[in-house]
Formats: C-alpha cells, structure tokens, sequence
C-alpha cells in the first residue's frame, strides 16, 4: 500500500511538472490577452530540441537551454500572426499547432527510439529518507524542483511589479495601456517570447525528464489540457500548481493501475484526464466571467 | 484587369500559394531534400495521372465534409475544432450498424449507417454545443478535448468488444458484410460519399441564402445583441448548429469505414478533422470556397503520401506545408477580426 | 480631443504650447507635455483596483510596485481637491460620480496640467454636477488649465471662462463668459434657431381596466458585474408613457431586458394584457405586441451587415416565412417598411444597401420603422435618443406621443431629465436595482416629483428634507 501511494505521489509530481510548465506558459499570454491553441506545437519544438541538444552535447542542461529557446523563437512567429499582422488567434494558433508537429517530425525522424539518461536525479540529503514522503517528493530531476518556485515567481512578477502591472492591463483592457503611454504590442510579444521559453521548457522536460525518448507528437493534447488548466485556475498561477498536480495524479494513477494489472481497458483509463478536465470546466462554468481577462481573444486595433 | 471579384480572390489564393509554396521548398531544402523533386513528385502522384487524380477526390470527400462540420456553427461564430473526433464517433456509431444488422439489404442497411453516423457525431458535438449554449464551457476547449475522448472510445472498441477474431493482432473489426459497402464509382475509389459532400455543400448554400433559418443566422452572426433582441433564440441555434457540423463530421467518419476501410480502424483518419478547420478558414466559410480549399488540401494530403513514400520524409510533414499555407493567409493584413 | 492627447494625428496644422511648436504623435508624447485627459470609461481597467488603475498612469512608478506608498499619495491628492477615492475598492463596483473623481486624481498625480475632459457630466446628478464644477474651480485656483467639453449649454455657462463652438468638426465661435448667452450659443451650434422639444400631449387615459403591463415582485439576479433587480413593482397603463430615471447602470437595462422576455425573473410575477407572461420567450412577447426600441440600433436591433429589408423581415422572420420557412416573401416586407416608412415621413434611398452604411440617426428610423409597422400595444424604449442628432431626437419622441396617442403603453428608459420631464405622464426612479421613488413629474408638491428630488432620488435613493 505504501508503495502505491508512494509511486502515485511521484508519479504524479512527475507528470504534473510539465503540466504546471505548460499550464503557466498559457496562462502569461492570456493574461496579456493571448489566447494560443498552438501551445501543443510550441511543447513539441522545446521536446525534439531539447532532446537534440542533449544528444549531441551530452549535457541535459543544454538540452533545456535549446528547449527554452527555440520555444520563444517558435512562439515569436505567433506573436507577429496575432500582434502585428492581427491575425485571428485560434486559428493561427491551430496552424502553429500543425507547424510544431511536421517540424519536430522532421527533425527528429532521425531520433526516433534513441534513448539517452536525460536529467540527472537529485536525492535531497536526509529529507529523501523520510519514509514514503522522501522519494516521493525528494527524489526528482531539476526541472521538478524549479516548477512550483517559478509559479510563485510568476505570480509575484504579475501582481507586484509594474511589468506585470502592465501585461495584466492590456490582457483587461489595451486601450488603457496605449493611453498610460505604454505599448501594447511590446508588452504581448513579451509576454509571448516568455510564454514560449515556458512551453519550450515544458516540451523539455516531457522529453528529458519523463519520457527519456523522443517520439513524434509525444505531448499528446497536454498542450490542449494546459489551455484548460489555464481557466481551471482562474488566471492565477498558484492555483495552476494544484491543478497541474491534480491532473498528473490522474495521468499517474492510470499509469499505476496499468502496472499493477487492474483489468479496466487502458483506453478508458487513458481518457481520464481529459473527461475530468471537462468536468472541472463545466462545475467551474459561471464563475470565469469574472475572472477572465477581458480583451481575451480581441484583436488590439488601434484607437476605437 | 481582374474585373470580376472571383477572379480576382482566385488570383489571390494563388500568389499565396505559391508564396506558401516557396517556404516549404526552403525548409526542404534546409533538410538535404530537393524540393523540384519533391514538388514533381506530389503532381504526379495527384494530378498527373487518372489514378492520382481519383485517390485526391477520394481524399477530398471527408475534407469537404470536415469543413463543412466547421464552417456551418462558425456561421454563428462558434468555433469547433473537434472534427476529428466527431469524425471518429460517426465511423463508430455507423459501425455498430454494420456489426449488429448484417443480415439488412444494402439499401437499408447504408442509410441505416449514414444516419447512425450523422446522429452520433452531431449529438458528440452537440454535447460541446450544450456546455456552450449554457455558458459552462467555451466550446472550443470542449470540442477540442471531446477529439481525445473519441479516438479512444474508438480504441477501446476496436481492441476490445468489437477486435476481430482471426485479426491476430491486429487491432480492427472484422470485415464489414458487402451491404455495408458504398458503391464505388467505376474502377476507382471515388465513391458515393462524393456526392454526400457535393450535396450537403449545396444544401448549406441554399439554407444560408435563401431561407428563413439562413437569414436568422446571418444575424446572429452579424450582431447576436440585436438577433436576440428581435426574438430568435440563439441557445437553440447554438445547440442546432452544433448537431448538424458534428453531423456532417460523422459523415465523413461514416464514409471512411464503409468506403475507403471496410472496417473500423483506429487509423481513419490523418487528422481530416483539423484539416477541416483550417478549410473553412481559408474559405472564409464560404460553400463554394470550402470545395475549393478542400481539392488543394486533397492535393498536399495525398503528397504527404508520396512523400513518404518517394522522398523517405515521416508523413506529418505535410502538417508544415499546411500550417505555411495557413500563416501565409494569416499574416495577409486584417485577416483577423 | 483626441489629437491633442496623440490618439489621432492631425493631418494638418501644428500645436503651441506656451507659445512653442509640438510635436504629438501618441499618449506618451501628449504625457510627457505634461497633458491628460479624462475620457468616459475608455481607458479604466474595472477588474482592477483604483490604485491598480492610477499606478498604471504614474510617471515615476518603480520596476516593482510599492503599493502603500501609491494609496498615501492617491490619499494625498484625494484630501487636497474634495476627491474622496478609496484605493482598494475594484473600479467596476464604482459609481460613475467615483469613477469621474478617479479619472482626475489620476490626471494630478500623474503630473498634467492641462486637464482635457470629454463629457464628464454624462450619467451625473445634478448636485454632482455642481461638486465637479467646485473641483474645476480649485483647479483652476491652483494654475492647472481645464478643457471641458459637454453638449449641454448651461453647464458651460455655469462654469466657463472661455467657450468655444465646435460643429462638424470646425470651430464655429470662440468667445469669452461675459459675452455669452444661450441664443448665440445655440445659434453658433446649429448654425439657426431650433425649437424646443415638443411637449407632449396631455395623458388622454381612458377608464381602462387592465394594465398592459403588471410587474408584481420582480427580482433578477445580477450578472457579471451588472445590477439585478429587487423587488421591483411596476404597473403600465394603456395610453402612458411611464419614465425611468436613474443613473445609469442602476438596472434599467435589466427592467428592460425582464419586461421583453430577455432576463428571467428569480421571483415576482410578470402579467401582460391580464395574462401570466412570466416566462414567455422573447419572441412570444413580441408576436403579442411588444416592441423594443435601442439606444444604439446597430448595436442592439440592427445587423449591420445585411440589408435594410433583410433588417425590416428580422423583426418578424416567422410573418415573412413561405413554404414552411424555405423561402422568403420579399415583396410582403417590402410593402411594410415602405408604408411604415411613409407614415414616418423618412424616405430611404433603396432598401436593398446594407443597413450598416446609413447614418446613425437613418438606422434608428429604419429600425423605429420596422418596430412601429408591428403595431405596438408596448413600447419598450431604452436611452432611445442618446446619440442623436436633435432633429432625429425630436422625431423619435414624436412617434412614442403618437404611439401612446395611439393606445400603447410606453416605457421611456433615459438619463435626461429634461426629456422625461416633457414627455412622462408617470416617472419612476431606480436606484442600485429598486424603485425607489414614484409620481407624476411636476414641482414637488403632494404625489409629484420635481427635478432636484429626482436627481437626489437617482444619486442616494432619497428624497432631500425640505425646509
């Protein structure tokens, strides 16, 4: 019993650490009033670079450097789609989503089934023998480590500095911003280039730190599940922590019961995370109104 | 010179193809591969022979379809990305026909299926249109997670209840009964799913332009403030147009099985849902656009093939050909709204 | 305006400051010349606190906010002027006397000196109105310049020191306080004389027995960051026209909204023509005579990408319907909108342009048109005038006389108390959701309502004790 808790416990810290990447990678840009449907593409660069980098270089460090990299240049060409050309943003980021997956096929055709340690584990002195607790949350790769520090990071960036001051007016209202004097579309491409290094990182640690291979559209709709975790957690980073917990606990707790043989079809376990993440929408439901930024989606046009 | 205005988009649509052409020849070439080749290559195995030219219509028909599943609640503004999976739902429900009525004639036993497949994938997609019509759930994220709830529901048939028994391992259904076969056009694939497409086009552009519902869509979608205002009730649009686009979807998901597979697979459909998406995009919704938009995505699907075949490429890579096509039309300025 | 404060650009001539030649191509540039303005809701962010909302603007704000030291200067600026401004409280759930107060404390901390104002009186109460005009006095005390544009003559007049005349877009006349008087500012503006508003014929109520409209108890819960309704009785007579005051945002548009079937009713009831009607759809409601006019057409009743007869068959798609709704009879809604037109005395040019490029004052008559053609047993008006020009305005209320002449009940929805005074047999005030206060217009006396109780009525829910 205290294995499968203790499995289900770092199981799901390990698939929610992406998850969490991913989730506060949507969430800047919709907070600066982006929505970006082409996140599943961005993880997907950040995974076949990542894992290129570490290949070559041997070192997993670069790998994530390179990710969180060619995540912001990849998330670039979406911010001069949907900022400076005012382009539609769903469909642009559909597009960057078909781009993200073709270009990562390409370039990782030649990867395919090749396997490499990827990050290294820290064991956390004594805290990581504390029965059950200690390898469940004590024994993980870097990435891991840095996840929850960075929300808290975002959310202080957000809410107490004059940056994020900014980027949440134009996500509510750019016309406000243009009249204090700032520049809206400076500020959105930003917070996408940022949004972009988050996704690139998310993609890396799917491919460095979980999966420890390269395989084409291995994200596997997570890009899709951060766009709903996004709203899950009403636009505030803290509260994406325990939602990226809570789905990589569903997405363990499919692999554990897998392991352990219980006879429920895989595929039915499979569409767990997705199920729930409606569900949680739907009970959600009337109460984003109020939380969401209001010029989410619109196009900045200018003076009305 | 380009008097008429058709001529003049088409003008359009063709410099920015080729615009979207080029780019891809660099990034081939970025990759050791000849793009002149690879170019070559696709038109002969698409255009340049009857036989090419066939399997692009074949390829064509579910595009239209998964279109228009996009481009009839977009009318109103609502935007489903979930094709694929009201697709894969339709191909399910259509086979549940041809698994427990094998013993119907064909000319009962297809529209049994053609009906099953409309009504499953609509009432799929109609779920999203509900969660939306209620304002619960934006029916975008909806229909977008409901297309991995479908491909595995899809899965877990065909692996488990319905896996065929002499398949081995391979995971399908057993062989569809010859009168859950659509008839085929000649010695060709093209089959009767063609006309489907042709006609629920047809059907859409006569709605929109000349009824009653046609009109009260077009103001919902011009000004839903002032539609409801004047007593058209959008709720019931909403839930309505969801069914019919889930429909169409399923369809085309019912067409595959019975057609071009035989069979319910999990491999049906190379992202046809998506691709539809984006053809009523490019085709700003309109029907005759959609068939149009749907022949030159028929075309790139199909090279995807050839490539892969021809060129030793992995066959997602049409996706950045697409997506290409698609920035390029993006970034023309004040596409967005 | 909006040149001035670098939204627009001139596409000609140049702008002095003290004498000197500037050059203002955005916000910033109009900013860093030490020039604000306040606009009407335009640049305020309601999800966010007030001091979320001055900080935004402050030059000097450091790389990470320091947020009690912003609350003790917005504290500093707010004492100094008579500005009281809480800086935790969120801007949606001010009123827009507080929001107006905001906008200025953010100008002054934000180191302007020249002060553009467009509009601040809209939505205001009369002695709101006088405290703005004792801040613009202090202002002006202190050496800051103060540019106050507004439509209504007696505000300038109340609080100038210069006036200039603006029509289509060129300046009609300059000149000082003392030179000035109401017929030449009037004649400056319409370039001629123009009549007042027509009173309206005095209330021909008849011994009716049933109300066409009966609101018993209705309450609406609130949406988002909009007022509900509580409690709300209402009765409408055949023959009448009753007035709605209010500032706006107290809940008319959700009195509105709840009498056309739009918003469900939590609790009450709601009968028309002696009937329950409370849960009838929109358009039930409509089929049995009520109609809607907007304040804005092409924002609430208009697509404005279809045509005007495209727009005129909307109304009643289901009258206009042949073959069970597969075709469209044209030349039916034709014939209407044109004699509804006649009757109107508008002609239009062809019905078959998109209704979008017609002007705003056309659009209003083409919808006016196309609601009066169902003949109306309620009229429902929101804001009906607000945004015309005064000659659409005058004809607008024209038809509701001729429409409760008629024998239709008529609710008038509208924030000028000078237009429901001319036009309501019967005014109710609404404040933060309840009627609050009943009568007959007139000066105060027994069951009447005088202007100055309206406005206290529409500000604070109560009437002022009278000496």
């Amino acid at each position: 019993m205290s294995a499968l808790v203790r499995s289900l416990l770092a199981g799901s810290i390990l698939s929610g650490t992406p998850l969490l990447y991913a989730t506060l990678a949507e969430l800047v840009g919709e907070r600066a009033g982006v929505v970006n449907l082409g996140l599943e593409g961005v993880m997907l660069i950040g995974a076949v670079t990542g894992f290129i980098a570490t290949v070559h270089t041997g070192s997993a460090m670069a790998g994530v450097i390179a990710a969180a990299l060619a995540g912001a240049v990849f998330n670039l060409v979406f911010a001069f789609l949907v900022v400076t050309r005012r382009a539609n943003q769903l469909a642009t980021g559909l597009a960057l989503m078909f781009a993200g997956v073709g270009l990562s096929a390409l370039l990782g055709a030649r990867y395919i089934g090749s396997r490499i340690s990827g990050l290294p584990e820290f064991r956390v002195p004594v805290l990581a023998d504390v029965p059950i607790i200690g390898p469940a949350f004590f024994v993980h790769d870097g990435l891991v480590y840095a996840a929850a520090p960075l929300a808290v990071l975002l959310w202080w960036i957000l809410f107490s500095t004059r940056w994020g001051l900014e980027v949440r007016v134009v996500g509510e209202n750019p016309v406000a911003a243009f009249a204090a004097g700032k520049n809206p579309y400076a500020l959105q491409y930003q917070a996408l280039c940022l949004a972009g290094m988050l996704g690139g990182l998310a993609g890396a640690h799917l491919s460095l730190g979980v999966a420890r291979t390269w395989a084409e559209w291995m994200t596997a709709g997570r890009g899709f599940i951060a766009v709903a975790l996004v709203i899950f957690a009403k636009w505030h980073p803290l509260r994406a922590m325990a939602g990226a917990l809570l789905f990589g606990g569903a997405i363990s707790l499919e692999i554990q019961m897998q392991a352990r043989g219980v006879k429920v079809s895989p595929f039915i376990l499979d569409m767990l995370p997705y199920v729930l993440s409606l569900a949680v929408l739907a009970i959600w439901g009337g109460a984003r109104r109020h939380t969401a930024p209001a010029s989410l989606g619109r196009v900045f046009q200018g003076m009305p | 010179m380009l008097r008429d205005p058709r001529l003049h988009a088409l003008a359009r649509f063709a410099g920015l193809l080729g615009v979207a052409l080029a780019v891809f020849a660099a990034v081939l070439l970025v990759f050791g591969k000849n793009p002149l080749r690879a170019y070559v290559d696709i038109f002969a195995g698409t255009l340049g022979s009857s036989y090419g030219f066939s399997e692009t219509l074949v390829k064509m028909i579910p595009l239209v379809l998964a279109a228009l599943a996009v481009a009839v609640p977009a009318r109103i503004w609502l935007i489903n990305v979930g094709g694929e999976g009201q697709l894969f739902v339709g191909a399910l429900s259509a086979t549940w026909a041809a698994i427990h009525l094998p013993g119907l004639p064909g000319w009962l036993l297809l529209p049994a299926m053609a009906a099953l497949g409309f009504v499953g994938g609509g009432l799929w997609a109609a779920l999203a249109g509900a969660l939306r019509a209620r304002g619960w759930v934006s029916e975008t994220i909806a229909t977008l997670l409901m297309n991995y709830v479908a491909i595995l529901l899809v899965n877990f048939f065909v692996f488990g209840p319905w896996k065929d028994p002499e398949g081995v391992n391979y995971p399908q259904t057993a062989e569809f009964p010859a009168g859950a076969l659509l008839p085929t056009l000649g010695g060709t694939r093209v089959h009767l799913g063609l006309l489907f497409a042709l006609v629920a086009t047809a059907v859409f552009a006569f709605v929109l332009a000349r009824t009653r519902w046609g009109l009260e869509m077009r103001a919902i979608g011009g000004n839903a403030e002032a539609a409801r205002r004047a007593g058209i009730s959008i709720t019931r649009y909403v839930v309505l147009l969801m069914f019919v686009g889930g429909g169409l979807a399923g369809l085309a998901g019912m067409a595959e099985v019975s057609a071009i597979q035989g069979r319910l697979r999990p491999s049906l459909s190379p992202g046809y849902g998506y691709s539809g998406f984006l053809i009523s995009w490019l085709a700003g919704g309109s029907p005759a656009g959609i068939v149009a938009a749907s022949f030159v995505l028929a075309v790139i699907v199909a090279g995807g093939d050839i490539l892969q075949m021809t060129q030793e490429l992995p066959g997602s890579v049409v996706n950045i050909l697409m997506s290409v096509v698609l920035f390029v039309v993006l970034g023309r300025q004040g596409a967005g709204r | 305006m909006k040149i001035l404060y670098g939204f627009s650009r001139a596409d000609a001539g140049e702008i002095r400051l003290d004498g000197a030649p500037i050059a203002i191509a955005s916000p910033h540039d109009a900013r860093r010349h030490r020039i604000g303005m306040v606009f009407q809701e335009l640049v305020q962010v309601p999800a966010l606190t007030v001091a979320e909302n001055i900080a935004l603007f402050l030059p000097d704000l450091g790389a990470v906010l320091d947020r009690r030291a912003i609350a003790r200067r917005i504290g500093d600026t707010s004492n100094r002027y008579g500005l009281a401004t809480d800086p935790d409280a969120l801007v949606w759930q001010l009123s827009v006397g507080e929001r107006q107060r905001m906008e200025i404390v953010k100008l002054l901390l934000g180191d302007a000196r020249i002060l553009l104002l467009d509009e601040p009186t809209r939505g205001l109460a009369p002695h709101e109105v006088e405290s703005l005009f004792g801040i613009f006095r202090n202002l002006r005390g202190d050496g800051y310049a103060v540019v106050f544009i507004t439509h209504k003559l007696e505000e300038v007049l109340a609080c100038a020191d210069r006036i200039t005349v603006m029509r289509q877009g060129a300046v009609a006349g300059s000149l000082g306080r003392a030179e000035a008087t109401t017929s030449i500012l009037v004649s400056l503006m319409f370039g001629g004389a123009v009549s007042p508003a027509p009173r309206g014929a005095p209330a021909t109520r008849g011994r009716e027995t049933t109300p066409i409209l009966e609101l018993r108890g209705v309450s609406v819960p609130p949406e988002g960051h909009a007022t509900g309704l509580t409690n709300v009785d209402l009765t409408i007579w055949p023959h009448e026209i009753v007035g709605v005051a209010g500032v706006a945002g107290n809940g008319q548009r959700e009195l509105g909204d709840v009498i056309i079937g739009l918003a469900p009713c939590r609790a009450g009831r709601k009968c028309y023509a002696g009937v329950d009607a409370t849960r009838w759809s929109v358009a039930r409601l409509r089929a049995r005579g009520v109609v809607f006019i907007p304040e804005d057409a092409l924002g609430m009743a208009a697509v404005g990408g279809l045509t005007i007869l495209e727009n005129m068959v909307l109304g009643d798609t289901r009258k206009y319907a042949r073959a069970g709704g597969l075709a469209i009879d044209w030349d039916a809604a034709r014939t209407d909108l044109e004699r509804s037109l006649a009757r109107l005395g508008v002609s239009i040019p062809s019905a078959d342009r998109p209704i979008g490029a017609l002007s705003g004052g056309n659009v209003q008559r083409v919808i006016l048109a196309r609601e009066m053609a169902r003949e109306p047993r309620l009229v429902i008006a929101f804001y009906p005038t607000r945004g015309l020009d005064v000659r659409s305005a005058v004809a607008a209320r024209e038809l509701l006389a001729r429409a409760r002449e008629r024998g239709a009940g008529v609710l008038l929805i509208s924030e000028d108390l000078d237009e429901l005074f001319a036009l309501a047999d019967r005014l109710v005030v609404v404040f933060r959701g309840r009627i609050v206060g009943s009568g007959a217009p007139g000066d105060g006396a027994s069951d009447t309502l005088a202007m100055d109780d309206v406005g206290h009525l529409m500000t604070s829910g109560s009437r002022p004790v009278r000496v």
